[in-house]
């Protein structure tokens, strides 16, 4: 069997699961949301406030609600040792990381654009004009946070203090991630919107490097 | 007789260790399971059965030693044989099987994922053959102990494993599914699978045995190959 017909079987088997119970979700949904209400009510920013501050205030919220998305990544794994199951099932354990960074990356980008006009309203920032632009930055930013977070989460799982260790590791390597999408989307939500082509390729070279060292070492990752 | 749709593969382990940190689970086990052979490992708990079975299974790498299986496409490499692990069948202590999906979609998702030609035809015979059959749209978080090990077997089963790895297979069956068990393990072993179970005490499973080792403390201490009887080594076991 290819790694794509066996990520195709497992990602049907991720959006399955998490369509049925919504846990995931309805976590991240709820936790983005308090952030943005709360930070509105309490700070009640300017127009101009919003535009410097919401894309990193929205970009925070993101990764701290990802960081509580991933970590039952691979813990759901260990519970009846389905993990050992599909390690013996797929031809390529790689197959095993494309199809849970593919359903992660699923879950956020339909997270944020959820909250995205909610945003928008709150913090009284147009984002019509360049809705295609910022989908493109979600889906980079979030395609980098899913890679770099599916891995992270295999390694934590089978550590002490796994709720600790999956946000000490995953945060600060997700920095430079958090600080292109932010510069990203400042330039597109600016009064004169405009797109940091360098910010866009950074993400796209750190999504490109992870998936690669995903493939090459995600075997080892998986080891007991 | 040997089905068409089992090559004959032996297993040999040479000198493997397994250390968790100062703890050794293994040592030194060297053994040759012959292609075909029905071996039962005995053992108190703790003695390392379950260690060799997984390092058997590939999914766990030895501390020092190798693993190999002769008769199979090639040999171990980096832990995994070149024709992969698929060949390789592992029942385990767990049931392998996603609580939050049905027995149904369970077994259709293992067949997909291990190249199963027809799987919805061969998911319906293996349900049917469980006894699941009216159960197949239950999630298995509502499913029994016993359904649940039922379902594990027949995950196992779903293509003609050449090596059948088990741990404590018959765990939570009640009579009638231990007799449906010991039959379809003999059907294998006749067939010509390599099976390696670990086992307590003497059962209608056991009987199908060709072959008992017992496991100390990570070392082979009795192998019926090497003048062992199998009451010894299984009543041994049965002790603890």
């Amino acid at each position: 069997m290819s790694v794509l017909s066996n990520t195709t079987a497992l990602l049907g088997k991720e959006l399955r699961t998490e369509f049925r119970s919504r846990e995931l979700l309805t976590t991240t949904i709820v936790f983005i949301l308090i952030v943005l209400v709360l930070f509105s009510f309490t700070f009640d920013p300017t127009a101009g406030e919003s535009r410097r501050f919401g894309p990193g205030l929205l970009w925070l919220a993101f990764l701290f609600a990802a960081s509580l998305m991933l970590q039952p990544c691979f813990l759901r794994e260990l519970n009846n040792d389905t993990l050992s199951a599909l390690r013996l099932s797929v031809s390529d354990p790689f197959a095993i990381f494309l199809a849970k960074l593919t359903a992660n990356t699923i879950f956020l980008l339909l997270t944020e654009l959820l909250l995205l006009p909610i945003f928008a309203i709150l913090y009284n920032i147009p984002i019509a004009a360049v809705f295609g632009q910022l989908v493109l930055v979600f889906f980079l930013g979030s395609l980098g946070v899913a890679t770099a977070g599916t891995a992270l989460s295999a390694i934590s799982a089978q550590a002490r203090m796994r709720e600790l260790m999956l946000p000490l590791l995953l945060l600060p390597l997700l920095t430079p991630v958090l600080v292109a999408s932010t510069e990203v989307t400042i330039g597109l939500l600016d009064r004169q919107p405009f797109v940091q082509w360098k910010g866009v390729g950074f993400l796209a070279v750190f999504d490109i490097v992870f998936l690669t060292a995903l493939w090459i070492f995600g075997e080892y990752l998986l080891e007991e | 007789m040997i089905s068409a749709a089992i090559s004959p593969t032996s297993i040999r382990f040479d000198d493997i260790e397994k250390r968790y940190g100062g703890l050794y689970a293994l040592r030194r086990v060297s053994l040759e399971i012959a292609a075909g052979e029905c071996v039962v490992l005995a053992g108190r708990n703790g003695s390392g059965k379950t260690t060799l079975l997984r390092i058997a299974a590939q999914l766990v790498r030895p501390s020092a030693g190798k693993l190999t299986f002769p008769g199979a496409a090639g040999e171990a490499r980096n832990g995994r044989s070149p024709n992969g692990s698929a060949a390789t069948a592992y029942v385990a202590h767990a049931t392998m099987v996603y609580d939050e999906l049905t027995a149904e979609e369970n077994l259709i998702l293992f067949a997909r994922l291990v190249g199963v030609a027809a799987p919805r035809q061969k998911v319906d015979a293996l349900l049917a053959e469980v006894g699941l059959a009216a159960r197949r749209d239950s999630l298995v978080r509502t499913f029994s102990r016993g359904m649940r090990q039922r379902m594990a077997i027949a995950r196992a089963l779903l293509r003609e494993p050449s090596v059948l790895l088990l741990d404590e297979p018959a765990t939570g069956l009640d009579v009638p599914a231990t007799a449906w068990l010991a039959e379809t393990l003999r059907r294998l072993r006749d067939a010509g699978c390599t099976m390696l179970m670990s086992l307590h005490g003497e059962t209608e499973i056991s009987s199908l045995a060709t072959r008992g080792i017992r496991l100390d403390a990570g070392s082979v201490v009795a192998d019926t190959q090497r003048g062992a009887s199998f009451t010894s080594v299984l009543k041994f076991a049965d002790a603890s």
